[in-house]
């Protein structure tokens, strides 16, 4: 059929034209690993190690033991001691430390009283993942139960994590960290794609020719979907072998939940290219959108956390139902009927952009 | 094929919101002949050229190209044109052979044609050593073979150029006219439009457009000897001097200096007397003698001096 042989065509035009542009083709592999290996290495929610200093006023066994503690819960590494508070608060207002532990001279006798803290955990705010880190060292029952007569009674819960007991970042980051991938290759080669053709004249042949908006559309996307492919089966290799992330769900249906998200960031990216004149402008509504998404989309932080408007914002991106699908299949073990509820958003995303874009298309040829 | 009409337009117009680009044209182009479209930028050459080919929808009028109605056969017509753009658009990080290839599939040739058919046309523009080589590392002159090459792959029955050798050199520019006889010879019809006189002279027949407005129409040959007696030129030393007096003269339709001459265009036969006369009488010393007339005079004179082709 002549309609498949004009797709073809555009498509075997594409993928020659990418085989040239060493830059892109380089991007295709290179982005991902470069990617994984920096946002898996990276990102590390599990803070430790934090830089530290002590300013002791009261220097006696007691508050020495403290200090000694809350290093060795490994949180913090103590890097100087300073005489007064004060000192502290311009070493974490320059940077220097992220946490600082000032003891009173009357520290004793506080713990004794017990009508205020003893001690104060100073906080490097500006980061919210420090904060936080350094807001758990303040509920370590520390030396202060060793001592006490009368323990602080233990927490009442003990947590447990299920899918990643040792809570290491890597598995919660990699399997998201495809969509993230793909989000940013996808959109962006396909954004451009008809752009450029506008760009260098090419369409203007291309509009005198029997090719029709659909061969056209479909047959650029096509290359994309298997590169897209390519760039799936590199993040999860990746992950399994150089980050150990479980891949406990079934592979075939992790590929075809891959597929639809896929479709649906390369019809956004065929949409963008519509509404843009220039490869330069693609590329910014490109990552006017990519920002939102990472920020929105459950990756990065948690959707709970979100007010309402901003939940119902996020339902609409493709990445927001994809970070759950492939956080179920590959590390809940879910199978793609457990969460179909997230399969059908990009299937309507996917229905939506590409008729739009094939309708604005059409428009801008008159 | 070679008898009958390529083209058949009826009162075709198309506004751009309170702009007329093109009014009321008819036109009948015949079969296996070289059609030109002359007029100015803004003439309405390719508003006219994008309606033939269906690709924009006339406000008033009709037209039958090749037999079929446009726009509403476009699909069908596509087919059986081809279109050369004035701006090299195939592909420059193509090779040759890519481009040729994309196209052969693109008009959905016969499979096992596809490869003869893109030795042929190598061989006939001169791409043959080529075929390896990008499209974007060809010269001007070589662009444009391959250009020709991509829009008669699939053989079409008529060929649209837009102002196709305004990037190539005299050389290239006589070969290329070459191969456009060795088409029409074939049976092709072909369509340029060009603002270039020496390549509306070559036209078997011409179209001058003026704001939209076909202003005269024939073969350049005839076109030139209708105007016969009415062109003069002037010989002489104090040309800038004689200009004037000629300019004020009220059957003067237009005055061009071309070197050490200066050529005439007047509306009433033979001038060459009156304007010696009044030469003498402002004391200029020039001779003036009656000149066979040329295209541009044609195109001067069609559109009454208001314009000057670019």
């Amino acid at each position: 059929m002549n309609f498949w042989r004009r797709t073809l065509a555009i498509a075997t035009k594409e993928v020659r034209q990418l085989r040239r542009d060493r830059f892109t083709a380089g991007m295709i592999v290179g982005l991902p690993v470069i990617q994984l290996m920096l946002f898996g290495y990276a990102i590390n929610t599990d803070v430790r190690h934090l830089r530290a200093g002590v300013a002791d006023e009261a220097n006696t066994q007691l508050s020495r033991r403290l200090v000694d503690d809350a290093e060795a819960s490994q949180v913090i590494d103590i890097v100087t001691r300073v005489d007064t508070p004060r000192a502290l608060e311009e070493l974490l207002r320059d940077g220097k430390i992220a946490v600082g532990i000032a003891i009173p001279r009357d520290f004793e006798r506080r713990l004794a009283l017990r009508d205020r803290a003893p001690a104060q955990l100073l906080i490097d705010g500006s980061d919210p993942a420090v904060s936080m880190a350094a807001r758990g060292l303040a509920n370590f029952p520390i030396a202060v139960r060793a001592l006490s007569a009368d323990p602080v009674s233990k927490s009442s819960f003990e947590p447990r994590a299920f899918y990643n007991p040792e809570r290491r970042s890597a598995v919660q980051i990699v399997p998201a960290l495809i969509g993230v991938i793909l989000t940013m290759t996808m959109v962006l080669f396909t954004a451009t794609a008809i752009v450029r053709e506008r760009e260098r004249g090419n369409l203007e042949l291309l509009i005198n020719t029997p090719v029709r908006t659909t061969e056209l559309m479909l047959g650029k996307i096509l290359p994309f979907v298997a590169i897209g492919m390519v760039q799936t089966t590199l993040i999860l290799g990746i992950g399994r072998f150089v980050f150990d992330v479980p891949i406990v769900g079934n592979l075939f249906e992790l590929y075809v939940a891959a597929l639809v998200f896929v479709a649906s960031a390369l019809s956004l990216g065929l949409l963008f290219s519509t509404l843009v004149s220039t490869q330069m402008q693609a590329f910014q509504l490109t990552f006017m959108t990519f920002l939102p998404q990472i920020l929105m989309s459950g990756f990065m932080f948690p959707f709970d956390g979100m007010p309402r408007p901003a939940q119902i914002f996020a339902e609409i991106m493709p990445l927001t139902h994809f970070v759950r699908l492939v956080r179920g299949l590959i590390l809940r073990g879910a199978s793609l009927a457990d969460v179909k509820g997230e399969l059908w958003p990009l299937m309507l995303f996917f229905a939506v952009t590409v008729t739009i874009a094939i309708k604005r298309f059409r428009k801008r040829l008159d | 094929m070679s008898t009958g009409l390529a083209i058949a337009a009826r009162g075709l117009t198309r506004r751009f919101g309170a702009n007329t680009a093109v009014d009321g044209l008819t036109l009948e182009i015949p079969r296996a002949q070289i059609y030109g479209f002359l007029g100015p930028n803004g003439s309405g050459k390719t508003t006219t050229i994008r309606m033939l080919c269906g690709l924009l929808a006339p406000s008033a009028g009709d037209a039958l190209v090749l037999g079929l109605e446009v726009p509403r056969e476009a699909a069908a017509l596509r087919e059986r044109i081809g279109y050369m753009t004035q701006k090299f658009s195939l592909y420059e990080d193509l090779s040759v052979e890519e481009n040729l290839d994309f196209l052969a599939e693109v008009y959905a040739l016969p499979r096992g044609e596809v490869k003869s058919r893109i030795a042929e046309v190598c061989e006939e523009y001169r791409l043959a050593k080529l075929r390896g080589r990008l499209a974007g590392t060809l010269s001007g002159g070589q662009k444009q073979r391959l250009a020709l090459a991509g829009a008669v792959i699939h053989r079409p029955d008529l060929l649209f150029l837009d102002e196709p050798t305004s990037a190539v050199d005299p050389e290239s520019r006589r070969d290329f006219w070459e191969s456009l006889f060795r088409l029409v010879d074939g049976g092709t019809t072909i369509l340029v439009s060009t603002h270039y006189m020496d390549e509306a002279e070559r036209c078997h027949a011409l179209a001058i457009l003026d704001r939209g407005v076909l202003v005269a129409g024939g073969a350049p040959r005839a076109l030139m000897d209708a105007l016969a007696g009415y062109v003069v030129e002037i010989e002489g030393e104090q040309l800038r001097a004689g200009r004037a007096v000629i300019e004020a003269l009220p059957f003067v339709v237009s005055v061009a200096q071309l070197g050490t001459r200066l050529r005439v265009l007047s509306d009433i036969p033979e001038p060459a007397s009156a304007i010696q006369k009044a030469l003498d009488a402002a004391n200029v010393v020039a001779r003036a003698h009656a000149a066979s007339p040329s295209l541009e005079d044609v195109f001067v004179s069609a559109t009454r001096g208001r314009e000057v082709a670019a």
